[in-house]
């Protein structure tokens, strides 16, 4: 039980870390499907939550898991659920429903290769954009990438902070690489573990308004039976919940949506970077590939030359500060991915200091080794 | 009656809600509301622990009306977020309002699933042969032969037994009503809300301006007044001959069984799992691995 593990050294592969980070933060529903190489979760999951008094259920798809989940989350619940590429593609319709009606709840995808069946028991980086852009509609949403075993686990606590604090759904992209590579790592004392709830209302029920604007931009979230009888829709609604077609109202709330993960940038956007203090040429990754990106930048110091690495861990909201500072200061940027280039495309789209955006892709299900980054990174030097 | 259904009125519908409803005149939909609600009435349950989830259609905008924790999904989906809901705090009342194609098509999977999981919730499945919101397509429930919108040649497909399915598919209570009957209808929800287990009802409705008009069934008032020729009762239609029961249907109670809930067979699970510490076990045999790796 979560309660007695005291800083306990365990070795453990990133889907496990990624149950142990999430009930920490008090995790206590999970719906999933099987599907691999995210199955890990849903199995250590089953064990676990019935032992800390949560509830977990297997689905009859990923469509159902992720409105399981938001049913769950409005009855008070923090909720997960973990996929990969084919699940991921089915619950996008509920994870719209989760950014419009504010849910708090975290979604694991697990990158395969794809698209379609693909590469089920291989590494890729292929959904990135889709983690962005895959429900219809505009939508605010956050993506963080998990690299480490480590990550797994605090990056999973962040998330559900982040989910809570902010009512929106966030999405940790990890990849077959992180799920399944085996780490020591130390789980904090739960004490020492920052747990972030949603904000309840304080007022009577009758003056209650669910979707009611105040300086956080987030409403305060009362959870089914305790009270606070409200509407909850998908379709565009007034503060009381109820659906609108009044174009005022309309715009007030599609910007309230977006504004309040504008307002706590700071919070959400996080990244890494190593050796950037007089780095020449820079190396941006995220995820697993930016573990072989790290080794790479360390043997180009030992060559003597002047290379740094920023780690992307927040991908969107797109952590343009840093981005935007390392493109100034390089003459040249690696992005090294497991897919087309996805996000080298994004950093181009902020690139206005004229410098070189070398993209170095792997599509064939294999990781990107440090020794080929090295190579690049010479190449440019 | 009348002095109840003015405390009905006064007591659950929205009255902050902007009314009037979006259904047409002589739908089917608010003879359904008016029954759900002197049900709820009835079994005395309090508003803060009824929970009515709905899915996408016209059916499926009568939770925005009445005064509950109120639920208004995505298409098909609202047995998952009703699961969810009702996992998460087993005390809640869970009902779910949903149409023919949003139970039986787009939802159809979660609809076999949920009864065969046999989670305490009642799902409430108005069957009016079509989608009407979206102009009159044809539905999993359109008879063979009728137009719609999508078959102005005909349908060339057979229609599903929603109460039917239900009961293959395993849920506890089943039942069938039409907006006809309604005091029938009341009994039938009342006994299905009551009902510990899955239980669905079945309410065969009206869709006059979009069924009804293609098919020239009449308008309001026949179709519905029709389904007191077509609705024959189940103990009657046992002695009826399948030729009799032609184009008739049955309504009462089809299926009432008593089998173990999967909420509460989990309530059990998660007493014995709490007991159980194999977690240090477990673990400290990879700590021990670990040392050895690093000495």
């Amino acid at each position: 039980m979560v309660s007695k593990d005291k800083n306990r050294r365990l070795l453990l592969q990133g889907n496990e870390a990624i149950v142990h980070g999430a009930l920490a933060a008090g995790c206590r529903f999970y719906a999933g499907y099987p599907i691999t190489p995210a199955s890990e979760i849903s199995e250590l999951l089953s064990v676990k939550l019935p032992q800390v008094g949560g509830t977990f259920i297997q689905m009859e798809d990923e469509i159902a898991s992720m409105g399981a989940v938001i049913g769950a989350s409005l009855a008070g619940e923090k909720s997960m659920t973990a996929t990969s590429g084919p699940g991921f593609s089915l619950i996008q319709e509920n994870l719209g429903y989760a950014c419009i009606t504010e849910v708090p709840c975290v979604v694991v995808n697990v990158m395969r290769g794809g698209p379609s069946t693909g590469l089920p028991t291989n590494v890729s980086q292929g959904d990135v954009l889709m983690s962005r852009w895959g429900t219809h509609g505009d939508h605010p949403i956050i993506v963080l990438a998990v690299s480490s075993v480590n990550d797994c686990f605090s990056l999973t606590v962040r998330a559900f902070n982040l989910s809570e604090k902010y009512r929106v759904p966030v999405i940790i992209l990890s990849d077959e690489v992180v799920a399944h590579t085996r780490e020591c790592m130390t789980i904090p004392d739960q004490d020492k573990v920052r747990v972030v709830d949603r904000i309840q209302p304080n007022v009577p029920p009758e003056w209650y308004k669910p979707y009611a604007d105040n300086n956080r931009g987030v409403p305060d979230m009362a959870s089914f039976g305790e009270g606070y009888r409200h509407h909850v829709t998908g379709l565009i609604h007034d503060e009381r919940g109820f659906p609108t077609q009044q174009p005022k109202e309309i715009d007030r709330f599609l910007h309230r949506l977006h504004d309040k993960i504008t307002k706590g940038f700071p919070e959400i956007v996080l990244s890494k970077t190593i050796d950037m203090e007089d780095a020449e040429v820079c190396v941006i990754a995220y995820g697993s590939v930016s573990r072989s990106a790290m080794m790479a930048v360390k043997k180009a110091r030992e060559h003597g030359i002047k290379a740094g690495l920023v780690q992307m861990i927040t991908l969107f909201p797109f952590p343009r500060k840093v981005i935007d500072a390392a493109l100034r200061q390089c003459k040249a940027a690696i992005i090294p991915e497991l897919n087309m280039g996805q996000m080298s495309r994004e950093i181009n789209r902020v690139n206005q200091s004229g410098t070189a955006i070398i993209k170095m892709n792997r599509i064939d299900g294999q990781l990107i080794t440090p020794d080929e980054i090295l190579k690049k990174i010479l190449s440019v030097s | 009656m009348v002095v109840e259904a003015e405390v009905i009125r006064q007591e659950y519908l929205r009255h902050d809600k902007k009314f009037p409803h979006v259904w047409c005149p002589g739908c089917g939909n608010g003879i359904v509301l008016g029954s759900l609600l002197r049900a709820i009435h009835a079994l005395e349950l309090p508003k803060d622990d009824v929970v009515v989830a709905s899915g996408i259609g016209c059916s499926s905008r009568l939770p925005t009306y009445i005064d509950f924790n109120t639920l208004h999904t995505t298409h098909g989906r609202a047995l998952t977020f009703a699961t969810g809901v009702k996992l998460a705090k087993p005390r809640l009342k869970v009902i779910t309002v949903m149409g023919d194609g949003d139970a039986t098509a787009i939802g159809g999977n979660h609809f076999i699933h949920a009864a065969r999981r046999n989670i305490n919730i009642t799902a409430i499945i108005i069957n009016n042969n079509t989608y009407g919101m979206t102009g009159g397509q044809y539905s999993p429930t359109t008879p063979y032969g009728d137009k719609s919108t999508t078959s102005l040649y005909g349908h060339v497909e057979h229609a599903f037994s929603i109460a039917e399915l239900a009961v293959t598919a395993g849920a506890s209570f089943v039942a069938r009503g039409t907006v006809y009957h309604a005091s029938h209808l009341d009994r039938m929800l009342e006994q299905a809300i009551a009902k510990r287990g899955f239980s669905v009802v079945e309410i065969v409705s009206n869709c006059h301006v979009q069924h009804g008009r293609r098919n020239k069934l009449g308008g309001a008032v026949k179709m519905i007044n029709s389904f007191k020729e077509s609705a024959v009762p189940i103990a009657k239609a046992k002695k009826m001959s399948p030729e009799d029961m032609q184009d008739k249907f049955t309504i009462g109670v089809l299926c009432d069984v008593d089998k173990p809930i999967s909420t509460e067979e989990y309530n059990r699970i998660k007493q014995e799992a709490c007991k159980i510490d194999d977690y240090e076990e477990t673990h400290k045999r990879k700590e021990t691995k670990v040392k050895r790796h690093e000495e």
